[in-house]
């Protein structure tokens, strides 16, 4: 019995004019999601059929639950659409499923069809009780929803129904730059960056010889983890160890974090217009720390007009935690690196600070030259969702 | 020249010893320096570690490299009771294990209690009696996955799911002899030791696995290494080339065991007539393993006679081939004839059926 995916859109389906383009940025998403398997992906404007071996089902269900805009997939059943056909899919097909409670859920849109759904239900649940033992109707609390869906050129049956991400399709939105420390907070934002189909590309600030080597790897893993939520991830490592060792020289100790953010954020500027992007995203959290004190942010935040997007603004930390723990980068986050903005942390940084002071701090050197340098010596990396091992040849 | 006597060691796979001699070369600095050099072995031994934890459906952070599957067994008994001194010192075994565990035992006998699971005919262990024991709430059960002189598998997920119930015991697994040979699954299993050299690794270097859950006290101390439970500077090459001999094993692993069936068969099959001979490996046991007795003969000339034919089997296992009978034999078998006038043949997945054949020619025709 040949089965099909069904897939249904999340948000998406409220965007009346551009609806297309949503839906083509999502198939195209799903394609490069299952370019291992052999596929064939339709759609229209309102939901999407995925044909495919059977063998492959559940690679193929793992990989839609990592898709954005997604609101539910379903593994159906097809036949013809007339009522003698579906009632012979419902017996061959019910006693292979396990459950003990059920509802029929029937959907009507070819509104030909000679019955009315109303009238449908009722034949249908009527079939599944003939065909099962030990079942019973609960249209409160269903253990099963078997739905049964008539359409024009053919009627889809499901007993399941998987939870998609919601959001829109990564790449629906244009590019933002997400600042990445290697905290628990940035990945999480990431995350839901891209929920939002904001394409993203990362920016991780090096300070070598304070930060080790493997403070780089760890940011290389978290956006690896982060990139099977999209296809590639860009990751742009800028050295600055001459910026902070030059703040560190000249701004008063209390101050050191506070222009640090500055400097990070005119990066993160010129950096997003030469990459045609269009937000700064972070992780910062309102109160977590002193450089995120709304003070702080509005000093720091002065520096650019680019739209600074923080998604984990309003949670808690074990909120952001909860969401780090399901995509997976929570372990990574924990591991015991310094980064750039833990090495030279003062013993008291400003709480409050003021946008005079920080003015009258940056004056002390010249750093619109460093800005650039460090741009300009930056490296970037394009990081895939693979598990690349590079001694595979050794292992 | 035949070789059966791969359950004592395995010749090293030709890919496994490159590995180990071009990271040697190559990756000179030690792992726990600070520097690239430091670094670069660093990211070798994660990555190996890695795919090790992955081969074994465990966390990387479950991995401790040691030298040897006896010392990942002196670990995990020695290491459990120095790290729960206040946990009754009950442990709870079989007499069918290796060396490594009864001798580690009998050492420290004086300050622990050990009581032996009863085994049932076959010599799989006998669950009620296990159930019963387990009440009187064991620090450890440690039970081999496969023993390594007669090749009994013992139902290492169905004993694991019972001590589960249990808090405070853990359960330790002695899969020296079924790592790569037989399925495996860690699910229930809390310590887990094995060696490479038994599956075409080197010498020198094994592994227990340890389960987060699970504290131990290093039996060796000093600085940071790959694990804190171990100190020493770790090998990354032999720590990669144990990652890449068990990638090569697993993925042959089902090939390789319908091929050394067939051997056992073969040599079954040529046993079976014999009358002064006693199979002692039943049909549920290893194929890798096939144990059995020519009664009233000294096994020690028989494998100097097979020696002269360039044949190498072997009596009982290599660690405690100076005792007169085999000590498990005889808690299976409570035979002394039988026990101690057994041999032991152990294939691998190069033994060929011709050399069966022309092993069992050689025994009716020169030996028996």
């Amino acid at each position: 019995m040949e089965r099909v995916i069904l897939i249904k859109y999340g948000e998406l389906t409220t965007k009346k004019g551009n609806r297309n383009f949503f839906v083509k940025t999502l198939a195209n998403n799903i394609k490069y999601k299952l370019q291992d398997y052999s596929v064939t992906i339709s759609s229209d404007l309102s939901r999407m059929y995925i044909s495919f071996n059977e063998k492959d089902l559940n690679k193929i269900l793992e990989q839609l639950n990592l898709v954005f805009g997604i609101h539910s997939y379903h593994v159906a059943y097809s036949c013809p659409s007339d009522l003698q056909s579906i009632c012979d899919l419902l017996t061959e097909t019910v006693e292979k499923e396990h459950f003990e409670t059920f509802k029929v859920v029937v959907k009507r849109s070819d509104k030909t069809f000679p019955k009315k759904s109303n009238e449908l239900a009722p034949i249908f649940g009527g079939v599944i009780l003939k065909n099962k033992k030990n079942i019973k109707v609960d249209v409160h609390h269903p253990e099963v929803v078997v739905t049964v869906e008539i359409l024009k050129d053919r009627t889809l049956l499901y007993y399941n129904a998987y939870q998609g991400l919601g959001g829109y399709p990564v790449g629906s939105q244009p590019k933002g730059l997400v600042m990445l420390s290697g905290g628990i907070d940035s990945p999480v934002a990431t995350f839901l960056a891209m929920k939002r189909g904001i394409k993203i590309e990362a920016v991780y600030f090096e300070s070598i010889p304070h930060t080790s080597l493997e403070a780089r790897e760890k940011v290389i893993t978290l956006v690896r983890k982060l990139s099977k939520y999209t296809n590639t991830i860009k990751l742009h490592i800028i050295p600055f160890t001459e910026i902070q060792e030059e703040i560190y020289k000249n701004v008063k100790d209390d101050y050191v974090i506070t222009i640090m953010r500055r400097m990070m954020y005119r990066i993160m500027e010129k950096l997003a217009k030469k990459e045609h992007a269009y937000a700064i995203i972070n992780g910062e959290s309102v109160g977590q720390v002193a450089s995120q004190t709304l003070h702080s942010m509005y000093v720091i935040n002065e520096v650019t007009n680019m739209p600074v997007l923080r998604p984990v603004a309003c949670l808690d930390k074990l909120e952001i935690i909860d969401i780090a723990k399901k995509i997976d980068t929570y372990e990574t986050s924990i591991l015991p690196y310094e980064d750039c903005c833990t090495v030279f942390v003062p013993k008291h940084p400003v709480i409050n600070p003021t946008l005079d002071q920080c003015l009258k701090e940056e004056a002390k050197f010249e750093f619109s030259n460093l800005l650039e340098k460090a741009i300009y010596e930056s490296k970037t990396i394009t990081i895939k969702n693979q598990d690349v091992n590079e001694y595979q040849e050794l292992l | 020249m035949i070789y059966f006597d791969n359950s004592a060691t395995t010749p090293v796979r030709e890919e496994v010893l490159e590995t180990f001699c071009e990271v040697t070369r190559k990756f000179i600095g030690n792992p726990n320096s600070l520097h690239q050099l430091g670094f670069n072995s660093r990211k070798l031994m994660h990555e190996a570690t890695r795919q090790v934890a992955d081969l074994l459906h465990v966390k990387e952070n479950e991995i401790i490299f040691t030298s040897s599957a006896s010392e990942s067994n002196n670990l995990a008994i020695k290491g459990l009771l120095d790290f729960y001194p206040n946990r009754k010192k009950l442990i709870i075994t079989t007499e069918l294990e290796h060396a490594s565990i009864l001798e580690t035992l009998q050492q420290l006998s004086e300050d622990i209690d050990v009581k032996f699971v009863k085994l049932n005919e076959n010599g799989k262990i006998d669950l009620e009696d296990l159930k019963a024991k387990l009440e009187e709430e064991p620090l450890l059960v440690s039970i081999h996955h496969v023993n390594s002189e007669i090749g009994i598998i013992q139902d290492i997920d169905t004993i694991g799911d019972l001590i589960k119930k249990y808090p405070k015991t853990f359960f330790h697994v002695d899969g020296t002899q079924s790592v790569g040979k037989i399925p495996l699954a860690l699910d229930n299993v809390d310590l887990f030791s094995f060696s490479a050299h038994k599956f075409y690794g080197l010498k020198g270097i094994a592994c227990l696995v340890k389960k987060e859950k699970v504290n131990l006290k290093p039996l060796i101390s000093g600085g940071a290494s790959q694990t804190i439970y171990r100190a020493g500077t770790p090998s990354v090459a032999l720590i990669a080339s144990l990652a890449k001999s068990l990638r090569l094993i697993l993925n042959e692993q089902a090939d390789n065991y319908q091929k050394v069936e067939v051997l056992n068969q073969k040599l079954r099959d040529g046993l079976k007539d014999e009358e002064r001979i006693v199979i002692n490996s039943s049909l549920s046991c290893s194929p890798y393993i096939l144990n059995f007795s020519i009664l009233n003969t000294k096994p020690e000339t028989i494998i100097h006679k097979f020696d002269q034919f360039e044949i190498y089997i072997a009596t009982k296992t290599a660690c405690s081939s100076n005792e007169t009978y085999s000590k498990a034999l005889f808690a299976l078998t409570k035979n002394k004839n039988i026990s101690s006038s057994s041999l032991r043949i152990s294939f691998s997945s190069r033994n060929t059926i011709e050399e069966v054949l022309t092993f069992i020619k050689i025994l009716k025709e020169e030996i028996l």
